[in-house]
């Protein structure tokens, strides 16, 4: 199956819901690793929209990525919660951790603010981390 | 016979490794049952057999557990002071029930909210929500009743009921915790708004950081449809934008648009979702309304609390705290209950230098601001608010010059764009912030040009970048024209007020 081909059928399998753009765009992301500028054209024309009304979607929301990183995604949340259990000074030692191997995202929360700092993998979720924690998620992810 | 052993699978209980210690004990023979999370989060993975708490359990800690013999036995779990001081109204299933079990949420009164709400007929439902006194448990505590009542007059065919559930405030998560432990309550309180309403249709709008509660309430849809029918609920994953919990942004991006603020009026109650009159509320609001539409349950609401804040809030207390997890208590408490007392101080146990309420954009208290009660209007005198009610506990070790400019670089990063307060003046905030460190800036090359003759002859001073920054942040609060913009100048002035010497 082509791209257009497979954006037309994800487009069709939303295509009963009201507002379907952002499901479509994260089934898009999840099946491409990106939602890229031949996807928003794509998306537009079965959406009857502009381009620059996709891409304006697609560019206003953290989640959608302009090409795909091959390299796994370790999110670690910086909010304030996990700021005061001590984040700030994990951070070096995670990038030194995770070089060009893995991609660092920083999250503004994950919803485990009792028990930062806090980190996903995937849908996986880490809590209580330290230093060698936090480094050991990220070399194992 | 096997033993029963109860294990939360909340996402902050699965962090912890409770799946691993799940199957341990399902290995040794017991009989394992995943329920909702009790909310003393600190010691989790927490296990219940027969009623006795095992705290923080790993795999190998199993044997001991089963046998009695282990060292991390912490007594009766409903003795525990942390519970047994809360009065649990919206978390009453709490650790108590299997999040997806129908069996369960109708054996603990589930739907009676519901039957009772589709017998006594839209008008009725309306003024027990009013009278019960519930203020909407988002942040901005507007009085839930009047809303409801907004949108049952408004003209209109269709209408909706939208879930504000994306939870994005760091130090909140229990809107996580109900989605994950109990999805049938919020169901049946957003089922509820719309016998209240006349609504067809529901979204709950999730941010896309809770995974577990995505798949908990798309789990808990299907098994409910049939007892809320005709109304439909759908979840919706939000993509990562911050502002998207700002009721208008979450309309636009729930109708595929960029998440940009709106202009209000038209209010969402009359013009909401595709123009259609719409119940925007957070998930807490209506997980309470299924609570108060039980026979007596809003003279029960209303009978707790103080002053205009009626009720329950479900506090969450996080950041650098010992025993930190979810407290819902009636209004009234004072920080220094919740910091100390209930909270045990800080974890590193370090001295408390402040303490944030409300979230990202709540003022950070002081020590000596410890006993203003627990309630909206206390807390709006003192510039300060209770927002989602999550409480973020700071050790001395804290630089709260730095965290006024973490405030600003946020709404920067989260900023949607639209108004210019909050699109420019979140920038321009972080450099000020950087040179009041700096203790001021000479004058620059254009400005030392004889063509400038009207400027000031020295360069800028400490004092007149605090000047500027106290400048920026009025404008900001009054002309932004959300919460984001409108409420980053709380923790950034409280934090220059109280804590001058942080910033250089």
């Amino acid at each position: 199956m082509t791209k257009a081909e497979r954006i037309a059928s994800i487009c069709a399998a939303h295509a009963g819901r009201e507002g379907p753009m952002l499901p479509i765009l994260h089934d898009i992301q999840a099946e491409f690793g990106c939602v890229d500028e031949a996807s928003e054209a794509l998306v537009a024309a079965e959406l009857n929209l502009t381009r620059a009304e996709v891409h304006g979607v697609v560019s206003f929301y953290h989640d959608f990525t302009p090409a795909a990183d091959p390299r796994p995604v370790v999110q670690i949340c910086r909010a304030e919660a996990c700021k005061a259990r001590g984040v700030e000074a994990l951070i070096d030692r995670a990038r030194s951790a995770a070089g060009d191997r893995v991609k660092l995202k920083t999250v503004y929360c994950l919803g485990l603010c009792s028990a930062g700092p806090a980190a996903r993998v995937g849908d996986r979720l880490h809590a209580w981390l330290d230093e060698d924690g936090l480094a050991q998620v990220i070399e194992q992810a | 016979m096997s033993r029963l052993v109860r294990i939360s699978d909340d996402a902050l209980a699965r962090a912890c490794g409770a799946d691993a210690v799940a199957a341990a004990f399902e290995q040794a023979g017991a009989t394992v049952e995943r329920t909702s999370s009790y909310g003393m989060l600190w010691m989790e993975p927490l296990v219940d057999l027969d009623g006795e708490g095992y705290s923080f359990v790993q795999p190998e800690d199993v044997v001991a557990v089963l046998d009695g013999s282990s060292d991390k036995h912490i007594g009766a779990i409903a003795d525990q002071p942390f519970l047994k001081r809360q009065t649990r109204l919206t978390f009453a299933r709490a650790g108590k029930t299997r999040p997806l079990s129908l069996e369960d949420y109708a054996a603990t009164r589930g739907w009676e909210g519901l039957q009772r709400a589709r017998a006594i007929g839209p008008e009725t439902v309306v003024q027990e929500l009013t009278a019960s006194g519930l203020r909407g448990r988002g942040g901005a505590g507007f009085p839930a009743g009047i809303k409801w009542d907004t949108v049952r007059k408004a003209a209109g065919t269709r209408k909706y009921i939208v879930c504000n559930a994306d939870e994005g405030d760091s130090a909140t998560f229990a809107d996580r915790m109900m989605m994950e432990g109990d999805p049938f309550q919020l169901i049946e309180g957003m089922a509820i708004a719309a016998v209240a309403v006349g609504a067809q249709k529901g979204y709950i709008y999730v941010r896309s950081e809770y995974p577990d509660a995505i798949r908990k309430l798309r789990a808990a849809i299907p098994l409910a449809a049939p007892l809320i029918a005709p109304f439909e609920v759908e979840v919706r994953v939000g993509a990562g934008a911050y502002v998207c919990g700002e009721e208008t942004s979450l309309l636009n991006s729930l109708e595929g648009k960029r998440g940009e603020v709106r202009a209000k009026p038209p209010l969402p109650a009359l013009e909401g979702l595709f123009g259609c009159p719409t119940v925007v509320n957070n998930v807490l609001t209506l997980a309470a309304a299924a609570h108060i539409l039980r026979e007596g349950g809003a003279a029960e609401y209303a009978a707790l609390g103080m002053g205009r804040s009626k009720g329950t809030m479900p506090i969450q207390i996080a950041g650098n705290v010992k025993r930190g997890g979810l407290y819902e208590a009636p209004f009234g408490l004072t920080l220094r209950e919740l910091v100390h007392d209930i909270g045990g101080g800080t974890d590193s146990g370090r001295p408390v230098k402040a303490v944030q309420v409300g979230g990202p954009l709540g003022a950070y208290l002081h020590p000596d601001q410890f006993d203003i009660p627990f309630d909206y209007e206390a807390y709006a005198a003192a510039d300060a608010l209770i927002g989602h009610a999550g409480i973020t506990v700071f050790d001395d070790s804290a630089d709260m010059g730095a965290m006024a400019r973490f405030a600003m670089e946020f709404c920067a990063a989260e900023s949607c764009g639209k108004c210019t307060p909050c699109r420019l003046g979140s920038t321009r905030g972080v450099e000020v912030i950087d040179r009041i460190h700096a203790g001021g800036r000479a004058l620059d090359a254009l400005e030392q040009t004889p063509q400038m003759h009207n400027m000031p002859k020295q360069g800028r001073s400490r004092e007149d970048e605090i000047a500027l920054l106290t400048d920026l942040c009025e404008t900001m609060r009054d002309a932004s024209l959300c919460a984001l913009g409108g409420f980053t100048p709380y923790p950034v002035m409280s934090a220059l007020k109280h804590w001058p010497e942080d910033f250089g």
